[in-house]
């Protein structure tokens, strides 16, 4: 494969863009290509292929950005960005320096490309999964199951000097179940991916339809979910989306500097137990969320953000770093060059503690045993968080007791992220779509059990 | 764009497909996001995509890409070809036909009109520059920030529009073409107290920016961020809930995704074998409409060129009919309602709504309020995403809004969640307000506020 963008066409663009004047310009050129595929009611469906190739690019003048994109990779496609997104500015033309080329290597090697894999494979991947789903039970009545994968080349190209680039595999496996039995009609879902090759699906991938009829059929037996406040343990894996939602938010930069988080003048303060400790990871081998650059050309990384209670860190892209004077934790992020990279997290978990789950969850008299969620949503400026328990137990006299359907967590994230009173010594990692200003970026969560000592849980017996 | 749509119908047909549809886009897009008095942000582009569906017998393929040179439609369409390939029979699959036959309409009033499709563009988008949308949005931070000495600050005041060119060709003999212009401001307030910020979202949509009212979005904005200063939790209990029109609105969306025929015939809605049965309150009169002059969803023909139309869903608390698309048509024996919905050239037409809308009432809010007596105001909702079973219709999803006290607002509440299922919920819908404005979360919706009968509030 030829480069996505060369260095001489990246320089001229730069040049076309700084024309009107402006302190910062880059090109973001990118290709990508796709093929996704689903199987329901039994049959392969839905094959569809994507391509796209283009350009986005940027220039900083005073406290604003100036921005435009092109469908093409065409020399005179990506001049023609530069001439837009420079055409508002009104000052003298400033000069890019020379291009001074930076390969990082990725730490994501590729073994089995997944382009290179023969479509029916993959279609014989989902048939595997739909006959492991529908063969857990009599009473799972619909099975769906989803294959994706995706190559994303990118290029980062700017006026001070940098010039690098990145080669992005993901693939990426659904599972999921519909149970019924008389009038109850419950799902179940599971996902398995990373930044990885068609070798992720070596190790028994149709164990997740498994995972999603089990979670379904569950339900079948499950009776109205409590409300009212009381202990929650938390489940490993996607459980870390509680702290993605919770605390991750809140870290970005973005929010921290228009006053938008509850984190807001909090740096180096205690906002949990010491028992917490937790961190954003760009460079997880293989992760879901990793990338080897960000999308601003700098590398990825792994920064505490909490430690040992105290809060360590905020998640920066180039232009809130620049405002900061701090450098950037490579956390700018964008979805493709028709977007604008904003900070955004990678892979984000709470490191394991010392406690066994079973032992964690003996202390609870009486509460609630939320082991995976559908998702979570928070609005960082109030801490204000919401997330839907896909499946969930109560816990009663320190054993978990009978499956709860409907259930709804909700609370304010100072105040839960202080109420974490114990860290499992279990982990594991899971996949997610995280969404923010418009925008949907992979990102991986994860962490072992964890317990809060008191919040709301929403159900519908009253 | 027809061009390049008929052309790669071609190019299908030539690499080996038995049918071909091909659905083109071109966009020219602006953005303007404003903090603190200044412009964050100037987003200027033109995008161009298409995506072509090829059928080999039963089996169907799709791609999509964004080179529309000769070459790369050849690819594109050898790259469809190879995909069907892959696929199972499926003895529904096939392109729209046309002339197609209209259903019988459901509200007993004759046949529907021809369909004339309405003026969807608005030269407003054209007469504003750059700069003019920059002073907008500036304009609806200001506008936030004067309305109420509380809002210490606005999160982002947000312009956005679009004007967009639509082609459809088919070897059905399907050819069309229209454009279409959108825009929306809004703005996330911020409001301090003693006891924390509270954030408040204000907006408006139209065609154009000369339909924006910036003072209003403003002004929204910032009451809903300092109504919601010094809220607390309610204690949990069923109570009746009034949901205002941007949380009815979210609700209406979900439902009309359940009133999918694909929905239906996978056995994934609570809507299933509920055709012309009672399914909502008298109060609740819900149409589809993909020709309202206002609605943003609204086309002369829908993502597989058969016409968009007027679709009676719930009447007299009737389940009228479900929303098709030429496939679930075929395969439930219907006849499609131009339900046949894309997300942009990167995705294949499935069956969804077009613009929803409730038919208001004639009571003003505070009567809704004293109907309800002792209860719950709803004005906002989160979680919608994880916190609802579309296939049995149960929810249960975070809310902030106000107490309702011998039928007038008393305090606001907030970290509480409302529960309940989609059709017990319309069932308990008692009133439908006069309040009716349009809301573009989830979908295309306009409704009214409504009171519900009686909801599940989990608080304290």
């Amino acid at each position: 494969m030829s480069r996505v963008i060369e260095p001489e066409v990246a320089e001229r663009a730069l040049a076309r863009a700084l024309a009107n004047g402006g302190e910062f310009a880059e090109v973001f050129a990118e290709r990508s290509a796709g093929l996704t595929m689903a199987i329901d009611e039994s049959r392969v469906e839905a094959a569809q292929a994507g391509s796209a190739g283009g350009a986005g690019v940027r220039v900083l003048s005073g406290g604003t950005t100036y921005f435009s994109y092109v469908d093409g990779l065409d020399p005179a496609d990506i001049e023609r960005a530069a001439d837009e997104a420079a055409a508002a500015l009104r000052s003298d033309s400033a000069e890019p320096r020379p291009l001074k080329a930076a390969a990082p290597s990725s730490p994501h090697p590729i073994e089995q490309p997944p382009a290179a894999v023969p479509a029916e494979r993959k279609a014989a991947l989902l048939r595997d999964l739909d006959e492991r789903g529908r063969g857990a039970g009599a009473e799972i009545a619909q099975f769906m199951a989803s294959y994706a994968e995706v190559r994303r080349e990118v290029a980062v190209a700017n006026s001070e000097g940098l010039f690098t680039g990145d080669d992005r595999t993901r693939v990426r496996i659904g599972a999921q179940a519909v149970a019924r039995r008389g009038d109850s009609v419950e799902t179940g879902a599971e996902t398995l991916g990373g930044h990885r090759g068609f070798e992720l699906f070596e190790n028994d991938p149709a164990a997740i339809a498994a995972e999603a009829a089990r979670k379904a059929l569950i339900l079948l037996d499950a009776s109205p979910a409590p409300a009212g406040s009381m202990p929650v343990v938390v489940g490993g894996g996607f459980g870390g989306v509680l702290f993605h939602e919770m605390t991750g938010h809140g870290l970005e930069a973005d929010h921290i500097q228009k006053g938008a988080s509850v984190y807001v003048g909090k740096l180096g303060e205690q906002v949990a137990q010491p028992l917490v400790t937790a961190y954003d990871d760009g460079r997880m081998p293989g992760e879901w969320g990793s990338d080897a650059i960000d999308d601003e050309g700098a590398p990825t990384q792994k920064t505490m953000v909490i430690e040992q209670g105290r809060l360590a860190a905020f998640l920066y892209d180039g232009l809130t770093a620049r405002r900061d004077g701090v450098a950037s934790t490579g956390n700018g992020r964008r979805e493709s060059f028709r977007h604008l990279p904003v900070p955004r997290m990678t892979n984000t978990y709470i490191a394991p503690g010392e406690i066994e789950p079973e032992a964690m969850i003996a202390e609870v008299e009486r509460g609630f045993y939320a082991k995976s969620f559908a998702g979570g949503q928070v609005d960082p400026a109030t801490g204000d968080f919401v997330f839907g328990v896909s499946e969930g137990y109560l816990i009663e006299a320190g054993q978990v007791t009978r499956p709860c359907r409907g259930a709804t967590l909700i609370g304010n994230c100072l105040q839960a992220l202080a109420a974490i009173d114990a860290v499992g010594n279990d982990f594991e990692m899971k996949t997610g779509v995280c969404g923010k200003a418009g925008q949907k970026v992979p990102v991986g969560t994860g962490q072992g059990h964890v317990r809060i000592g008191a919040m709301t849980v929403g159900g519908t017996e009253v | 764009m027809i061009e390049p749509a008929r052309r790669a119908v071609e190019r299908t047909l030539a690499a080996g497909a038995t049918d071909a549809e091909a659905y083109a886009v071109e966009d020219a897009g602006r953005e303007v996001r404003a903090h603190g008095g200044e412009v964050e942000s100037l987003t200027a582009a033109t995008q161009r995509g298409i995506g072509v569906r090829a059928w080999i017998g039963h089996r169907v393929g799709y791609a999509y890409g964004t080179d529309l040179s000769d070459a790369g439609i050849d690819a594109l369409a050898q790259r469809a070809a190879e995909v069907a390939g892959v696929a199972d029979e499926d003895e529904f699959a096939g392109p729209a036909e046309l002339p197609v036959r209209l259903i019988p309409d459901m509200g007993g009033k004759g046949a529907p009109e021809p369909a004339t499709a309405p003026d969807l563009s608005d030269p407003s988008i054209a007469a504003y520059s750059l700069a003019d949308v920059a002073e907008l949005t500036l304009a609806i931070e200001r506008a936030a920030l004067e309305a109420d000495p509380r809002v210490a600050g606005v999160e982002q005041a947000v312009y956005a529009d679009s004007n967009e060119r639509v082609a459809i060709a088919s070897s059905s003999g399907i050819s069309g073409e229209f454009e279409r212009s959108s825009c929306y401001g809004y703005v996330q307030a911020l409001a301090e107290s003693g006891d924390g910020r509270e954030t408040g979202l204000g907006f408006d949509l139209g065609r154009g920016p000369e339909a924006l009212d910036p003072a209003a979005i403003g002004r929204e904005g910032a009451e809903r961020a300092t109504a919601m200063i010094g809220a607390r939790k309610p204690e949990s209990r069923s109570c009746p809930v009034v949901l205002e029109p941007t949380v009815a609105a979210s609700f209406v969306a979900l439902i009309g995704g359940g009133l999918s025929a694909g929905a239906v015939q996978r056995g994934r809605s609570p809507f299933a074998e509920r055709l012309r049965t009672e399914v909502a309150g008298e109060a609740l009169v819900l149409h589809d409409d993909g020709l309202d002059p206002e609605g943003s969803a609204s086309a002369p023909f829908d993502g597989e060129g058969v016409p968009r139309r007027r679709n009676a869903l719930i009447e007299g608390g009737t389940l009228r009919t479900y929303l098709y698309d030429t496939y679930t048509a075929r395969r439930g024996g219907a006849t499609s309602t131009g339900s046949a919905g894309r997300g942009g050239y990167r995705s294949q037409p499935s069956v969804s709504t077009s613009n929803l809308i409730v038919t208001p009432g004639t009571l003003g809010f505070e009567d809704l309020l004293r109907e309800a007596g002792e209860g719950v105001y709803v004005t906002d909702v989160a979680g919608l995403h994880s916190g609802v079973n579309p296939v049995s219709g149960d929810f249960s999803v975070g809310a902030s809004g106000r107490a309702i006290r011998g039928g007038e607002l008393a305090e606001p509440l907030r970290e509480f969640t409302v529960a309940s299922d989609l059709v017990s919920m319309l069932r308990a819908v008692r009133l439908a307000g006069a309040d009716a404005r349009w809301v573009p979360f989830g979908g295309s919706v306009s409704t009214p506020s409504l009171l519900i009968e009686a909801m599940t509030v989990a608080g304290s």
